[in-house]
């Protein structure tokens, strides 16, 4: 079976967990077996595992015809797209697109990040995959979030296949329920033009259905799972304070709920000097929770690193004792998997989606922070409690692997193409 | 001749609140008395009562043919006396029929057996002390929590002077053997051993109302004729069931207590006779000696004490809690006995289980927390107040021998100055005798002198308590 996919993050260069859900899930597809899938990607930087997947970048993809000869084009793109690749997708330009900021390739450029003018970008995207879905043979549609609708969209619309889209996050989990009313409708346009809707929990899939009215039958969930970790990473060397840590990694934003990390610290600490709390990331709400930490008076034992990334977040999660996510709403969450990974017991509010498949883990409301210190507490005190959640926990996340999410999506497939 | 022994087992334990480890040393209130009220008031309306009031009737009816056996917990009687005392009078009107044997339980519901004997035998004469100030009985058989035995625990049962004990039948033990005899202990030969027949005790407690049971629906008749058809020489059918099988798993439109009721009269069809676990083991010889090197229970499919001490989380609770037993015992302060007690309860450890925690069977079915996680957290929190008290009593520094040495010494001298409180008023009295006998004897006017007398020896007699006092 041929896939088209239409995705915005691809690992090294990823921002958020879309990126790492998006590979994994092409690599668990690819293990299955007999499937052929070319990914699109905004910008790709060379440096991306191929293995499974014909990468595609956007930003080589010609939406305007210009004159250029072969080694023209194998010196300025052949890095990340083979020359071949490119004439075929310049015979397929289906309007005149020179009116737009195109470069000397006839291309339009991609950020493959958040910018400002992200809408733009959508819209170029969209406009691009009408390109690529004339230029490649493939089966079904398969767009990974909210970004890459309109292009799934289009990419229907100009050759009949079925289109699946996959939904990481709504608007509803990042606004806490102001939702920007543009996002809003490409979220539902998409989910309308859907012949399919993946959802990576039953709490997003429930989103769907009464936030955007969708009908239940055409929404499956599959659970994100996580890739195993490298002995590389396993092995990662830090040395450790005399107290416990308890961690927070994720972006400092709303969503993530990381007052409630904050006020849990403060009631713990009241009774237990022997733990140090620390917020890794960085958001909007950082400024915020400095000035939280200091009204606490608990500044002396509530660190911020700063954003970690690539072996750093490792390290981190190596140095502590417990792992926090107290998302408010959290779609799916691959983090507390990481940290259980890594050997982490964590805490995880039940409004995550991965609580819905996670046992070895602690689970409480969001705002139950009493709930959250007594947990907190109860690790760093009882090694019974540690040894239990971290052996256990290893155990069942070795358990959770792409290749059943990826049986599970091709079923889907399979279900619309009526195989 | 074949005979049926029914158990019927009452237990409940002290469910503890939500309690924060913020709360250690501030808040020594341990239990949810709403949820326990409500729970222990439901239950008994649904079923205690109803089965209690059944197996009252049967008893008038088959005029005493019909006999069982009650098991209940210290802890259960005790939260029946304060939510729903109608049951206790029932309990005492069927001890007064005479065809109602009570079992010795350990009184919490404990799993002392397993760790601590000296605990194990006291909770045990705390309860039968229990039993027959209430009920006026006095237990010849014992049958420890959930069934736990080994021939560790049986030279304990033998030397509290109990005659039996009755446990499960696990096949893992058994072999090709039958539950339906009575055996002996290897470890202690004087003990008999009755074991519960599993098939026969499953069939009514699990698949009564399921009617996707091939043997569905299940009647009194059927039942015994199963019963008689297991072979002639097999003569002693235990079988031991919660007695909220009736009306509370299975309810009591399934037609539970029909079926109860129905039993007596079915049996004596077929020449099968009610006997209680005493008659069972006067009127039977043992067959055999029965070998149990591990602990045995009735629990899950392996019939072990994994239920309880089955994983780390479980076995940590277990060890800080008993690790203050000495402590505990020394002590005299009630309502740290009572906690003691309460702490004890093996339901506690059973909530901590991760056994079948992905499919969230039979174990999350009864435990009033939502993971096992909490439950340990919870219990550890309770469990570290209760140490902080034990401790405020008898500082940890001091070593339990050290500690004991002390407090025998206080008691020692506690009881020399009772005796000689005693002896000083006996003496006193003498002394009052003497005066009177005088001054009926001597004139009025020699009075004087007598009176004289009187507080000379009484400080006397006082130095002289005081010299033994210093002495010791």
């Amino acid at each position: 079976m041929k896939a088209l996919m239409f995705g915005w993050e691809f690992p090294p260069h990823i921002l958020g967990g879309l990126g790492t859900a998006s590979y994994g899930l092409t690599r668990g597809m690819w293990e299955c077996g007999d499937m052929d899938i070319t990914f699109v990607i905004p910008k790709p930087w060379g440096d991306e595992d191929r293995s499974f997947a014909n990468i595609i970048g956007a930003s080589q993809v010609p939406v305007a015809w210009r004159d250029v000869n072969r080694d023209y084009v194998e010196q300025r793109i052949g890095r990340v797209m083979d020359p071949d690749l490119y004439y075929r997708l310049r015979d397929h330009i289906y309007a005149d697109f020179n009116y737009m900021r195109t470069n000397d390739l006839g291309c339009l450029e991609f950020s493959g990040r958040y910018p400002d003018n992200l809408l733009e970008e959508i819209n170029n995207y969209s406009i691009m995959a009408g390109v690529v879905a004339r230029t490649i043979d493939f089966d079904i549609i398969h767009s990974h979030d909210w970004l890459t609708y309109p292009a799934g969209i289009h990419a229907k619309q100009v050759t009949g296949k079925p289109l699946v889209i996959h939904v990481h996050a709504t608007d509803y989990d990042r606004s806490r329920g102001n939702v920007n009313p543009t996002v809003f409708n490409i979220e539902r346009d998409g989910m309308i033009h859907a012949d399919h809707i993946i959802t990576v929990s039953n709490l997003t899939r429930n989103t769907v259905i009464e936030k955007y009215g969708i009908d239940p039958a055409k929404v499956t969930t599959v659970h994100n799972a996580v890739v195993p970790l490298s002995q590389e990473l396993l092995d990662v060397k830090v040395e450790k304070p005399k107290e416990k840590i308890v961690t927070f990694l994720g972006r400092i934003t709303m969503q993530k709920g990381p007052e409630y990390f904050v006020e849990a610290a403060a009631k713990v600490l009241k009774n237990n000097r022997n733990v140090r709390f620390v917020m890794a990331g960085s958001g909007d709400m950082m400024d915020k929770m400095i000035d939280l930490v200091a009204k606490r008076d608990i500044a002396d034992r509530f660190h911020f690193p700063g954003f970690q990334k690539g072996k750093q977040v490792y390290e981190m999660l190596k140095a502590s004792d417990v792992y926090m996510m107290p998302s408010v709403s959290e779609p799916f969450g691959i983090s507390p998997l990481e940290a259980m990974q890594m050997g982490v017991p964590s805490i995880i509010s039940k409004q995550s989606g991965c609580a819905e498949i996670l046992n070895n883990v602690i689970k409480t409301d969001y705002w139950d922070i009493d709930a959250m210190a007594d947990a907190i507490n109860s690790i760093v005190t009882y090694p019974a409690m540690y040894n239990q959640l971290r052996e256990d926990g290893l155990k069942e996340v070795a358990q959770i692997t792409w290749d059943k999410a990826g049986k599970k999506v091709i079923d889907i497939y399979k279900k619309v193409l009526n195989r | 001749m074949k005979a049926i022994s029914l158990n019927f087992e009452i237990h409940q334990p002290m469910r503890l609140k939500r309690y924060r480890f913020f709360d250690i040393g501030n808040d020594h209130y341990y239990y949810d008395d709403f949820l326990n009220d409500d729970i222990v008031t439901r239950i008994a309306e649904r079923s205690y009562i109803p089965a209690a009031k059944t197996l009252l009737h049967m008893i008038e009816q088959n005029k005493g043919a019909f006999k069982c056996s009650i098991s209940i917990s210290g802890v259960a009687i005790e939260q029946l006396e304060q939510y729903v005392p109608e049951m206790i009078d029932l309990l005492k009107k069927l001890a007064d029929t005479g065809c109602v044997e009570f079992l010795a339980v350990p009184y919490a519901h404990s799993l002392a057996s397993l760790t601590d004997p000296e605990e194990f035998s006291e909770q045990v004469r705390v309860h039968s002390n229990k039993l027959n100030t209430l009920l006026g009985v006095d237990p010849k058989v014992l049958r420890n929590t959930e069934l736990i035995y080994s021939d560790e625990i049986a030279p304990q049962i033998l030397a509290m002077g109990y005659k039996g004990v009755l446990t499960e039948g696990a096949k893992h033990i058994l072999g090709w053997k039958s539950p339906d005899y009575v055996y002996n202990a290897a470890s202690a030969p004087k003990l008999k051993v009755l074991l519960r027949n599993a098939k026969l005790s499953d069939d009514i407690a699990f698949h009564f109302s399921d009617t996707s049971w091939d043997a569905y629906p299940l009647t009194a008749d059927k039942y015994m004729d199963w019963v008689a058809a297991t072979p002639a020489e097999e003569q002693i059918v235990n079988i031991c069931l919660n007695l909220e099988t009736f009306g509370g798993i299975h309810p009591a439109e399934s037609g539970i207590f029909q079926f109860l009721e129905a039993l007596p009269r079915m049996a004596a069809e077929r020449g099968i006779e009610f006997w209680t676990p005493t008659e069972a083991i006067k009127k039977l010889k043992p067959v055999a000696e029965l070998v149990v090197m591990h602990p045995i229970s009735d629990a899950d499919e392996a019939r072990d004490v994994s239920a309880w001490l089955g994983n780390d989380l479980q076995n940590e609770a277990f060890r800080k809690l008993y690790s203050v037993a000495e402590r505990v015992r020394l002590c005299s302060d009630r309502r740290l006995k009572q906690d003691w007690w309460y702490l004890q309860g093996s339901d506690h450890l059973y909530y901590m289980s991760t056994k079948h925690l992905a499919d969230g069977a039979v174990h999350s079915l009864f435990s009033p927390y939502e993971t096992p996680f909490q439950a340990f957290t919870n219990y550890m929190n309770v469990l570290a107040d209760f140490i902080v008290r034990v401790e405020d009593q008898y500082p940890m520094e001091i070593e339990n021998e050290e500690l004991n040495a002390l407090l025998t010494t206080i008691r020692n001298q506690e009881r020399e100055i009772a005796t000689l409180n005693k002896e000083l008023s006996s003496a006193r009295r003498d002394l009052e005798h003497y005066n009177e006998e005088h001054a009926l004897r001597a004139p009025a006017a020699k009075k004087e002198p007598a009176a004289k007398k009187e507080p000379k020896a009484k400080a006397t007699s006082k130095k002289a308590a005081a010299k033994k006092t210093t002495e010791k």
